[in-house]
């Protein structure tokens, strides 16, 4: 799994982002201070947002090219993106909310991901099922958002800061299913993150963004 | 008590015929940009402003038998002016910017959020509609609906121009109470006027609970 981004630009509030990177490894954490452009980074990927120019690819599909203008959209890039606001669907049972990408894709079964019924071993989801996403703690809604996510079969999983609400006390076990997530499911990631021993405990590579550029690349395991 | 039945059905058909074009207007107007938008943003509040009498000369001039639209109409031997078509007509006009304003109001207010997740995980634009916009907007629109119906109860402007006052065909409770009064027979008019003032209480009391009630999933 690849994701090449080829002169990606987009203006943000005070920079622009611009980045010509190939994102090759299995779990890639993208490391930067807050505003340095590594949500939008992640938009553009999903489809979410607009670069003004550059080209994006997963896999070696292109999925945005400025000049061509091909923009593929968001419903058929397969990406399974976790925002940081997780983002349930607050009408929604917690099983309406998983269930949701699976009636849109189940003709087009995608990736090798297992069956419904690992991915609710791993993350322990069984018992959150029936239940209103009102009444479900940070942590609970996280993996909620991860098992919606992961249902529609993605090629990748996009994860924005995904222990940004979770209490402190929680963030262990979240990081803990992340790594089951990552390692039972074999699913490639971009983890976003600010904190540096989450993007370590999951991710294979760090990429280290501020102000909208890259300033290094650090591998950690092979 | 014909007069009512006549009224509440009308009223209630008005309501029904307006509700997807309304959505689909309030739903553009809320999430696209298009050319022409503010004209048609315009166009539709028009109602709300203008004297209810002009809006009727208007219809009475478009679906007369000699006009634009009433001509063709009559050809294929539908009339409207005159019968219980131009009642529903004349509702559906001066009751159509109530749905839309509150309709568009309750699409703004649904978070772009949670449609752009649906589409990443895979949902088309229809079924991100019918499955996220919609129902979390749902409030807003039953209450412009539940508004635009009283506002069909009572009209009474448009439809004195385009339906007139045929008794057993075209009158309304709107109309009645007025000829009601004209004639000197009040106690007549005032039985309509208990039924006007609790249908018009009990539809917009319905219209503020319905969409102040906090979304809670099952």
């Amino acid at each position: 799994m690849t994701i090449a981004l080829r002169n990606v630009t987009l203006p943000l509030a005070e920079f622009s982002l611009e980045i010509s990177e190939e994102l090759a490894t299995r779990t890639t954490a993208i490391y930067g201070p807050s505003g340095a452009g590594k949500t939008s980074l992640l938009e553009i990927i999903a489809g979410l947002r607009r670069p003004t120019r550059g080209v994006v690819s997963i896999d070696g599909t292109t999925v945005f090219d400025s000049e061509k203008r091909i923009d593929v959209p968001p419903r058929r890039r397969h990406v399974g993106y976790v925002p940081q606001d997780d983002a349930l669907f607050p009408h929604l049972s917690a099983r309406a909310n998983m269930l949701y990408g699976v009636a849109a894709h189940f003709s087009a079964p995608i990736g090798g991901l297992k069956p419904a019924a690992t991915l609710e071993n791993i993350l322990e989801i069984d018992t959150l099922k029936e239940r209103s996403v009102e009444r479900l703690s940070g942590g609970e809604r996280k993996r909620v958002a991860l098992a919606r996510a992961l249902l529609s079969r993605p090629e990748i999983l996009l994860l924005d800061e995904p222990l940004a609400g979770v209490h402190a006390e929680l963030r262990g076990r979240v990081l803990e299913y992340l790594v089951r997530v990552r390692d039972e499911l074999a699913i490639p990631m971009i983890y976003v993150t600010h904190e540096l021993h989450e993007a370590s405990a999951v991710c294979d590579e760090i990429v280290m963004l501020d102000r909208g550029r890259v300033i290094r690349r650090d591998i950690l395991r092979r | 008590m014909w007069i009512v039945w006549f009224t509440v059905r009308t009223a209630a058909l008005a309501a029904t015929l307006i509700l997807p074009f309304g959505v689909a207007v309030a739903w553009l107007l809320a999430r696209k940009r298009w050319f022409g938008k503010s004209a048609i943003e315009t166009i539709v509040a028009l109602p709300l402003v203008m004297p209810p009498v002009a809006t009727g000369l208007i219809l009475l001039k478009l679906f007369g038998r000699r006009g634009p639209f009433g001509r063709p109409l009559h050809e294929i031997g539908i009339d409207i002016v005159f019968t219980w078509r131009a009642v529903v007509l004349a509702m559906m006009v001066m009751s159509f910017p109530l749905l839309v304003r509150a309709s568009r109001i309750a699409f703004e207010d649904v978070p772009a959020r949670f449609e752009q997740i649906a589409r990443t995980l895979g949902a088309s634009e229809t079924r991100v509609f019918f499955t996220i916009t919609l129902p979390l907007a749902v409030r807003g629109v039953v209450s412009g609906l539940l508004l635009a119906f009283a506002r069909s109860l009572g009209e009474f402007g448009a439809t004195i121009l385009v339906a007139g006052n045929i008794p057993g065909r075209t009158s309304t409770v709107s109309v009645s109470i007025y000829n009601f009064v004209q004639l000197g027979k009040d106690e007549e008019a005032y039985r309509l006027l208990v039924f006007a003032v609790i249908v018009a209480f009990v539809a917009v009391w319905t219209a503020e609970i319905v969409s102040r009630r906090r979304s809670v999933a099952p």
